[in-house]
């Protein structure tokens, strides 16, 4: 009962936030209420046991997109551009879709029930041969990486081809990225005191929490995604104490390009070396003597090169931003 | 003894409540930005450190106690921190509090 009263009003509030994000003509507003909008999400998350999920949102959807939208704000005007005023026709169709999936949510099974289709179908089969075939606590980290490797290769690829396209467009156009930020070292927020000293005491912690998630997650929350991300906030948060070009000589360009691609070149050659074994593409089994332990290596490195490109990717996209002034 | 520390687990629960409504309210209310950060940082500050202390009464010395422990000195840390910035952001930008009427970004000059 409780928590039902707690997903009412998580689900109330997430509602007001979209409203409010829709409503609101400042895009700075907007671009905070969004922050707001993913962290209630994430609540919502949790609140479902999904809580791989529940951190992904919150350290992606409120913390670095959040940040990233910052930055794209500073090329743009302040302003929503004033709107054309609303059709009839198209009033109708959302109108239409609208009341069309709320009479279809009906027809969904009721959260939790142990018949509904979709844990009648292959979940039941995760959840009893995980201890057997891969032998580690998260199932989700299981179903991921594992059993559904292909997948995250792929998620890997787009992680990948978004930065490439966001390099392509924001990196200067001449195959440099970064080329503007060699000239300049902005001095960021070195003249406050307070911010400064904080940010030096949370980054290693920042840091180390990232690294935890990374090579934790096969028995608690978290994996590659989630790490790459909260890696990137401390990142972010070392360039905006210290300044632009400090956090770009810690972690330079090259190397970030390096990080973007490797870790998805990682991930494949794991499916490759599983070939060469003797085995099926991204077949981890045939990585060791034993089958559990070929698992468990396969895991280790393809959540290992997820991050990796994470990392690479988020933060190339956070520095061609901060670039372009 | 379970009694009294469940007694006062709920107290510091409850008192942690009143602060964080009192830093709604505040929020809401203040006349100008800088009372009602004032009023705002109550709510992530003093509210949370009570209401976790409260939980940790609760859940006496177990490992939930330290994870609580170290959100709490987190919470600590951050959000005077975050507080801290907002306020100096508003100033540099030129906002002024209600009622001052000199730069408040230049040091006053001794008379």
């Amino acid at each position: 009962m409780t928590m039902l009263l707690i997903g009412v009003f998580l689900l109330s509030l997430l509602v007001i936030t979209a409203i409010a994000i829709v409503r609101s003509e400042d895009l700075f507003s907007a671009v905070m209420l969004s922050g707001i909008f993913s962290l209630l999400m994430a609540l919502n998350f949790f609140l479902l046991d999904a809580a791989d999920v529940a951190l992904t949102e919150a350290a992606v959807g409120a913390g670095v997109a959040t940040v990233l939208l910052l930055a794209g704000l500073r090329l743009i005007p302040p302003k929503e551009a004033p709107g054309r005023p609303l059709r009839a026709l198209s009033v109708t169709v959302i109108a239409a879709t609208a009341l069309l999936m709320i009479y279809a949510s009906f027809g969904q099974p009721t959260l939790g029930d142990p018949l509904a289709p979709t844990q009648q179908h292959i979940a039941p089969w995760y959840i009893e041969k995980t201890p057997e075939l891969i032998d580690i606590p998260n199932i989700v980290t299981a179903v991921l990486s594992s059993f559904r490797g292909y997948d995250t290769l792929g998620e890997v690829f787009v992680v990948l081809t978004a930065g490439i396209g966001v390099m392509f467009l924001l990196g200067g156009g001449r195959g440099k990225p970064f080329s503007r930020l060699d000239s300049q070292a902005e001095q960021g927020l070195s003249g406050h005191l307070i911010p400064k000293v904080m940010a030096r005491l949370l980054i290693p912690f920042i840091l180390l929490f990232a690294l935890f998630i990374q090579f934790h997650g096969e028995y608690s929350p978290g994996g590659g995604f989630q790490a790459g991300a909260i890696f990137v906030a401390g990142i972010i948060l070392y360039s905006l104490v210290r300044g632009e070009g400090l956090a770009l000589s810690v972690i330079p360009p090259r190397a970030l390009l390096l990080m973007s691609a490797g870790g998805a070149l990682l991930f494949g050659s794991v499916g490759v070396a599983g070939m060469l074994m003797g085995g099926n593409f991204l077949e981890y089994s045939v990585l060791a003597e034993n089958p559990v332990i070929g698992q468990h290596i396969g895991i280790i490195v393809i959540e290992l090169g997820v991050g990796l490109t994470v990392t690479g990717v988020l933060l190339s996209i956070f520095h061609a931003f901060a670039a372009r002034d | 003894m379970s009694e009294i520390l469940d007694l006062i687990a709920g107290l510091l629960v409850v008192t942690g409540c009143v602060f964080v409504l009192a830093g709604g309210i505040g929020a809401l209310r203040m006349p100008d930005f800088y009372t009602r950060i004032h009023g705002a940082s109550l709510t992530d500050s003093l509210g949370p450190v009570l209401v976790l202390g409260g939980l940790m009464v609760n859940a006496g010395l177990t490992l939930i106690s330290v994870k609580l422990a170290a959100v709490m000195l987190l919470l600590m840390v951050t959000s005077p921190t975050a507080t801290y910035a907002l306020a100096n952001a508003a100033l540099l930008a030129g906002l002024k509090p209600e009622g001052v009427e000199h730069d408040t970004t230049e040091p006053e000059k001794p008379a």
